[in-house]
């Protein structure tokens, strides 16, 4: 359902989207303090009795207003450049989740210790029960660590698909015939939702993503559990 | 439970290759398949080094794309050379 917390970014639930949800606010206050000031210049302009005929030019204004321009961009370059060096650090990882996006669906495979997987189809309205979100839960959800170092590994079967977690800070395409890498922490448990996020056919908004994160203990044990099966 | 949990109790994965820094890792899982199978024509299937390889193209190649690989090597049509 909409609500209004949809108009603002996900909380949170890594420490990548921690940082990028403050850049947004920082940027944005930057933003509003502009509009806020060109607001109140065009206003005064418009409505002011002001008429000197000899007024051609005033240096020392046009040095102002062409200085604090640059200087404000620098506030906004300086933490963007920060945060997308940060988002590109390799860290070793824990576990590798390899996740294949298929027309319509995408599967999983979990290979570090025995070699499991499972596909994650959406549960369609017909299924759905009182406590699953409409066209976002999936019957087998990717079950993950959470305070560990994450890398999955992505690629597609047939077109290409996109693997999101806003939550995270996740997004990243499935090429056929490429396997790309991204690395994530997650820094509580609970339940993360994302859909397929690059057009990829007919029932391209039916492949959501659901994300179970638990206990490094209890993923241990779920593991040695899907191995059993 | 495996014995691989129950004995370390740590997960284990292939770790970060300075060789593949970058977000593409076909390559990494590629010649991690190619590291094993020439391992083990040098050193003989019975090496237990080379297993370092597989566990590391088995954590990153997508299984359908080490089914093919497999396939190709008994066909004696892989493209690769091991």
């Amino acid at each position: 359902m909409a609500t209004w917390n949809t108009i603002l970014l996900q909380d949170s639930a890594s420490p990548l989207m921690e940082q990028l949800s403050f850049f947004h606010n920082h940027a944005l206050l930057i933003l509003f303090m502009i509009t806020v000031l060109v607001g109140y210049l065009m206003g005064t302009l418009f409505f002011n009795q002001f008429n000197y005929r000899f007024l051609l030019d005033g240096q020392t204004i046009e040095i102002i207003w062409t200085i604090l321009p640059a200087v404000t961009l620098i506030f906004i370059a300086l933490p963007s450049l920060r945060l997308l060096y940060l988002l590109d650090e390799v860290n070793n990882p824990l576990v590798t989740i390899k996740t294949i996006g298929h027309q319509w669906y995408w599967s999983y495979e979990y290979s570090d210790f025995m070699n499991f997987e499972f596909d994650s189809y959406m549960i369609p309205l017909t299924e759905m029960k009182p406590q699953n979100f409409r066209l976002l839960d999936v019957d087998n959800r990717v079950i993950v660590p959470f305070n560990s170092q994450i890398r999955m590994m992505v690629t597609a079967a047939d077109v290409i698909h996109s693997w999101t977690i806003p939550a995270f800070s996740v997004k990243i395409d499935a090429t056929p015939g490429r396997l790309n890498q991204i690395s994530f922490l997650i820094n509580r448990t609970g339940l993360f939702y994302g859909q397929c996020s690059e057009i990829c056919g007919a029932n391209h908004s039916f492949m959501p993503i659901t994300v179970e994160s638990i206990s490094p203990s209890f993923f241990t044990k779920w593991i040695s559990k899907m191995n059993n099966l | 439970m495996p014995a691989a949990l129950k004995s370390t109790d740590v997960l284990q994965t292939a770790p970060f290759d300075p060789r593949f820094p970058n977000t593409n890792q076909t390559r990494y899982c590629y010649q991690s398949f190619l590291d094993f199978h020439r391992c083990q024509k040098v050193k003989g299937a019975d090496y237990k080094p080379c297993d370092y390889f597989k566990k590391a193209y088995n954590s990153l190649c997508p299984n359908a794309w080490i089914e093919r690989w497999n396939d190709q090597l008994e066909g004696g049509n892989f493209p690769g050379s091991v």
